[in-house]
């Protein structure tokens, strides 16, 4: 069988599996589809809140992104495993004490205010469809690059899959199809990833085969991390494993980025919203525990993947010639994520800092829409080139995809990880819908708007508003706005200077008042996206001397979270104390148990 | 409930919080620690010392503080089930 054979086997034994779940799981009652009923055990809970985490970005991006940054790119590492430190020990325990269903329940209750309820629903509605849209692009790209479809048909299919497992089965469909999609997801990661470890290193294991010696070819028995700084010292590249200086991120920079990370990914609403699930606050602490273990397994293996990835990139390709360039080149090459123009003429590919030429590669045609080929055969591009040495565009997606070919895996295994691309997309999709669903129905519509609803209708409103975002979460993924890339920013910068400073505030200091979270809330979120804006949007050419403090936009949330607090603290102090219903609730949430 | 009653479940939540918050506040120190300043602020000198083939620091930024917060979490998963127990809130087990 070949690999598209292969890929729709594996993709549809899948979502066969999906499916039956969610017919295995449908719910009748609020508390089945906001909160799976509160009966999740917390290992369940752990791989679920793991697959509902771990985007395409993680399962895609992410170890490229490494690939590219080096030390620098522990920003991610760091950021977003540590930000489930803080949710276990800060944020879990307690709001699964508080019960109930959503975020601004918690907000709305806490702060006995309505407009704090309004506030945090426009946060975690805006929050959840930034990063949905995203998601919902994700399956489309694997789709189209995996079944060979069109990337709009893939969306429509993933748009149909999670529709009929949110809707029919809620946060009990959801949580045991992301169960599911862990597994699969975990599978199509480490596979690849050993295999190419054993093969470069002789050690199996990814975590420690990339602190291993080379085991053959020009530099056997030389360290990998010492032969990838030396290669980048010789084509002019700070070197991998260096921090800070000359083309890397400054020391303050990295751990603003870092903070911003690990605070937005403890204030995410749908990563929140999974701990509602289990039956107790000792259940919750140990499914914050068990849901860190499972993404760390990931998390561990991607730094690996992407120093195995860089070393075998340039090892493979530079000063090789094109003709002679390997297959995975050769299949990758149709799919635009990796292009070559020979700026010196030599047919060889040379590789260097900067970009080879400017924006993404568009291949010349000719009249009769052939692409037209270079002296080495190369399909010619038509983009500009630029002055330096590089000749060579590499996306960074790259690194992950066509990690199998790479290591001349069998077919079945390419399958798996379009597979395990597909579970990371549409599990964090299913979970941030619902965060969406629940918002409307139930913190606008019952709790705001018309609190004597009826349960079975506000569950009939909660399943149409899980179909209505689910189809503007795909016509966002068919026509992606172009400030999709730049909003991953915002949706953490927003998350990390708008939810948890007033959660832990609501929980840690009961003098804190409803004045002082509208005006803490109000203040990070203006802050954060302002400076966002300004130079996302205002600003877009503003180099690294602009930023205030030399704090990147990506890092400016730990500034805005900062701010959040100190005016929440301040204004409480100047406003009348909370009611005392207020107080006596603090103090329960601070015990575990029904006392 | 009377009111010595009353009193006692007072000390006892109290004396809970307060060993709570000190367990919180040695852990998040050692988070603290391990993900910032061993990871970014002392990542230079660190990365002079060479674990086999990783430099130290550059093994922590990408490899140790991920083990270390998945035991910060378990450490505490532990210890607030002992806290539990002292204090008569735990749950079903």
């Amino acid at each position: 069988m070949d690999i598209k054979a292969w890929t729709y086997l594996i993709v549809g034994l899948s979502f066969a599996l999906y499916i039956g779940i969610a017919i295995a799981t449908r719910v009748r009652s609020t508390a089945g589809f906001y909160v799976a009923g509160q009966g999740v055990p917390a290992v369940f809970n752990g791989m679920a809140t793991g697959a509902d985490w771990m985007s395409a970005a993680s399962f895609i991006s992410m170890a490229g992104l490494i690939s590219f940054m080096g030390y620098t790119g522990s920003v991610y590492l760091i950021g977003w495993t540590g930000g489930y430190v803080l949710l276990a020990l800060l944020l879990a325990p307690y709001l699964r004490k508080f019960g109930k269903f959503t975020v601004p329940d918690f907000v709305g209750d806490r702060y006995y205010s309505n407009v704090a309820r309004v506030v945090a629903v426009v946060c975690a509605v805006f929050v959840s469809f930034t990063y949905v849209a995203g998601q919902m692009r994700g399956v489309g790209v694997v789709f189209s690059r995996f079944l060979e479809v069109d990337i709009n048909t893939g969306v429509v299919i993933g748009m149909v899959l999670v529709f009929v497992y949110a809707t029919l089965g809620g946060m009990k469909g959801i949580t045991y199809t992301q169960v599911a999609q862990y597994t699969v997801l975990i599978i199509a990661y480490l596979i690849p990833a050993v295999a190419i470890s054993y093969q470069m290193t002789g050690n199996p294991v990814p975590q420690i085969g990339f602190g291993s010696a080379i085991n053959s070819g020009e530099r056997a028995g030389v360290y990998l991390l010492e032969a990838i700084d030396q290669i980048h010292r010789d084509l002019g590249f700070p070197e991998y494993t260096g921090a800070f200086g000359e083309g890397n991120k400054s020391m303050i920079d990295v751990f603003a980025i870092t903070l911003a990370l690990m605070v937005g990914t403890a204030g995410l609403p749908h990563v929140i919203i999974r701990f509602y699930t289990v039956k107790s606050v000792r259940a919750a602490r140990w499914s914050a525990f068990w849901a860190l273990l499972f993404i760390g397994l990931l998390y561990t293996c991607a730094p690996a993947v992407a120093t195995f990835a860089r070393v075998n990139l340039i090892q493979t390709l530079h000063e090789r010639s094109y003709t002679q360039r390997p297959q995975w080149y050769q299949s990758w090459e149709q799919t635009g994520l990796i292009a070559w123009v020979d700026k010196n003429g030599d047919g060889l590919i040379q590789y260097g800092p900067g970009s080879a030429f400017v924006g993404k590669p568009m291949v010349s045609q000719d009249d009769n829409g052939e692409p037209v080929l270079g002296p080495s055969g190369e399909p010619r591009l038509s983009n500009e080139t630029t002055a330096n040495g590089n000749e060579l565009y590499v996306d960074r997606d790259i690194m992950v995809l066509a990690n199998p070919e790479i290591a001349n895996l069998p077919a079945w295994v390419v399958a798996l990880v379009a597979a395990g691309g597909l579970a990371a997309a549409l599990s964090t999709a299913a979970g941030l819908l619902l965060v969406i669903s629940s918002s409307l129905s139930h913190d606008l519509g019952k709790r705001i708007l018309n609190p004597q609803m009826s349960e079975r209708a506000e569950l009939t409103y909660a399943r149409i508003a899980a179909g209505g975002a689910v189809v503007i979460a795909g016509y966002f993924g068919i026509n992606p706005p172009g400030f999709v890339a730049q909003v991953v920013a915002f949706a953490f910068g927003l998350a990390a200077s708008s939810f948890f400073p007033i959660i832990i505030l609501g929980v840690f200091s009961k003098r804190t008042t409803r004045e002082g979270a509208i005006c803490g809330m109000l203040a990070g979120i203006l802050f954060t996206a302002g400076y966002i804006v300004y130079f996302k949007a205002i600003q877009p050419g503003a180099s690294a001397e602009d930023w205030w403090l030399g704090i990147s936009p990506e890092g400016i949330g730990t500034v805005g979270m900062v701010l959040n607090f100190v005016v929440a603290i301040a204004v409480s102090r100047f406003t009348p104390a909370p009611p005392p219903e207020v107080e006596a609730q603090v103090e329960r949430l601070r015990m575990p148990g029904d006392a | 409930m009377n009111e010595q009653a009353k009193e006692e479940q007072g000390t006892n939540s109290s004396a809970y919080w307060r060993a709570n918050l000190r367990i919180l506040g040695v852990l998040l120190c050692l988070w603290f620690g391990s993900g910032c300043v061993l990871s970014i602020f002392f990542v230079e000198p660190l990365n002079e010392i060479q674990l086999a083939g990783f430099p130290l620091g550059f093994w922590f930024a990408q490899q140790g503080t991920i083990y270390v917060f998945i035991v910060l979490i378990l450490v505490y998963a532990l210890m607030m089930d002992r806290l539990d127990r002292k204090h008569g809130v735990g749950e079903d087990r």
